[in-house]
């Protein structure tokens, strides 16, 4: 099974860290990339540099900034093989945004077998 | 053989569907052709060629191809042909059915239906839903176990605490569904089928031991706890309830359960609430036993219905003055028992007034009948 981890963080959980923790942050981000069944994912700069496209009164209409202003920011995604959802929480746990004040959602990705 | 046959393919509806195959097979043979030698097993193979040959028709599937696949393998080292052996995989199904990433409310009516047995009519009566809902509820736990990847295994040692409090709590809750309402007695001897299906399974967990001995002994007191005719059952608490309509039987099952989870040292809220029920059930009762029980339970589950029954038996041990402080510290507004013992504690203080407004508000939060017409009582009170 595929399974994306989508990575949601508190704004400005990185602020009360020291430059030490932020590098440990960092190293685990860039380890969780070798981890076992780790088949892609993507890191997107910070939300101040969104732009969101929609359609209002038959015209595409740009706008600055991100969808909806929300309390967690969508900031990027792991994709993972894995057996079953156990291992997919397993990796997930280890996200650094995870423990701080941040979440991970795990989505199956759909995949041309299924 | 359900949960044989869902571990076997990893796919409910079809596990479900051929069993269902086999059994009418069997009804329609056995008469003639006699029982065979090993009737469970000729089920679980009936119902796994059905479910090959449900797979095949359905090739255009390819996800099904690849169970297919896997089955094929297994058929050709033999494996499923073993008919004396069918492993016994109850607890890899529980597991399933309770795990954290299905809402709660899935797991308790999957785990009534896959391991409990029960028709999904006979779930939604019990949690008074439509069936039509309770259908629905069910399919999407069920697409969510098979998209989501949600394993049919049993949790490996150090995640097996938390995941078996998951799996507790869905029983204990089945349990107090039925325990409380007087209509829906099947819930409470479900649940306690289901403790005892656990406990064979893992007699070696003292919660595990705990939670089946804390059934028992409530539940022992199922006929009693009610009084009334066919115009509707009153309450009757525990101080006033006739033990001779206990079931002392079922009372020293739970005590020797109990036994049997302190001896290695269990000490888990549900092993503390059995010690606490079994307490309840002497002739005379040991109240500041019971509080300093309740604070130990607290003290290890942090819960503010917790302290609300401690200060129940501080009451007893100590009288309701102490007792109101202790509930007065807690503050649940939108649970009917805080209000009712709060009313409760005020009427033995003498101040009237104040318990008829408590028990108000207790009123508007009650659920069933027995309560309901226990607090009107203490209302119309003079």
């Amino acid at each position: 099974m595929q399974y994306a981890l989508l990575i949601y963080s508190r704004p400005g959980a990185a602020e009360g860290l020291s430059a030490d923790e932020r590098e440990a942050v960092h190293r685990t981000y860039m380890e969780l990339k070798d981890v076992p069944g780790m088949v892609g994912g993507a890191s997107l700069h910070p939300v101040e540099t969104a732009t969101t496209v929609r359609f209002v009164d038959d015209a595409v209409l740009i706008t600055d900034g991100p969808f909806a202003d929300t309390k967690e920011i969508f900031g990027g995604f792991y994709l993972l093989e894995a057996d079953d959802l156990d291992r997919a929480t397993e990796i997930a746990a280890r996200i650094p945004a995870v423990r701080l004040g941040g979440s991970v959602e795990i989505r199956p990705v759909v995949t041309d077998e299924a | 053989m359900l949960a044989s046959l869902i571990g076997y393919f990893g796919d409910f509806d079809l596990a479900e569907d051929a069993t269902a195959e086999a059994f009418a097979a069997a009804a329609q043979r056995w008469p003639s052709d006699g029982v065979p030698d090993n009737p469970v097993g000729w089920l679980v193979t009936t119902a796994r060629h059905r479910a090959i040959d449900r797979l095949r028709r359905d090739r255009v599937l390819a996800a099904k191809l690849r169970l297919l696949a896997a089955s094929d393998r297994q058929l050709a080292t033999g494996d499923s042909m073993d008919t004396t052996a069918i492993p016994d995989e109850r607890l890899e199904l529980i597991f399933m059915c309770c795990h954290p990433a299905l809402a709660v409310e899935a797991q308790v009516a999957l785990t009534l239906r896959a391991v409990g047995g029960l028709s999904t009519e006979e779930i939604a009566r019990a949690f008074l839903v439509p069936p039509e809902t309770m259908k629905r509820r069910l399919t999407r736990a069920k697409s969510k176990i098979k998209v989501a990847g949600i394993p049919f295994s049993v949790p490996s040692g150090s995640r097996l605490p938390e995941r078996l409090g998951a799996v507790l709590a869905v029983v204990y809750l089945i349990f107090n569904e039925g325990y409380g309402d007087p209509d829906r007695p099947g819930l409470a001897a479900e649940a306690i089928r289901l403790g005892r299906v656990l406990a064979a399974l893992l007699p070696a967990q003292p919660e595990v031991l705990g939670l089946l001995a804390l059934m028992l002994l409530h539940d022992s007191r199922r006929d009693a706890r009610f009084a009334g005719d066919e115009h509707g059952q009153d309450l009757v608490l525990l101080p006033d309830q006739d033990r001779s309509r206990w079931d002392w039987r079922q009372i020293t099952e739970g005590r020797a359960l109990l036994e049997l989870a302190l001896e290695p040292g269990g000490s888990g809220p549900y092993v503390i609430q059995a010690a606490i029920a079994s307490l309840q059930a002497e002739e005379r009762l040991d109240w500041p036993q019971i509080a300093v029980l309740y604070g130990a339970l607290a003290e290890r589950t942090g819960s503010p219905v917790v302290r609300l029954n401690r200060a129940v038996a501080v009451c007893e041990a100590d009288g309701p003055a102490a007792a109101l402080a202790i509930v007065d510290q807690v503050e649940l507004p939108d649970y009917q028992y805080w209000h009712s013992t709060r009313a409760e504690l005020l009427r033995r203080l003498g101040r009237r007034d104040e318990a008829r407004a408590e028990y108000r508000r207790a009123l508007d939060l009650a659920r069933t009948a027995p309560e309901r017409r226990f607090l009107e009582r203490r209302i119309a009170e003079p």
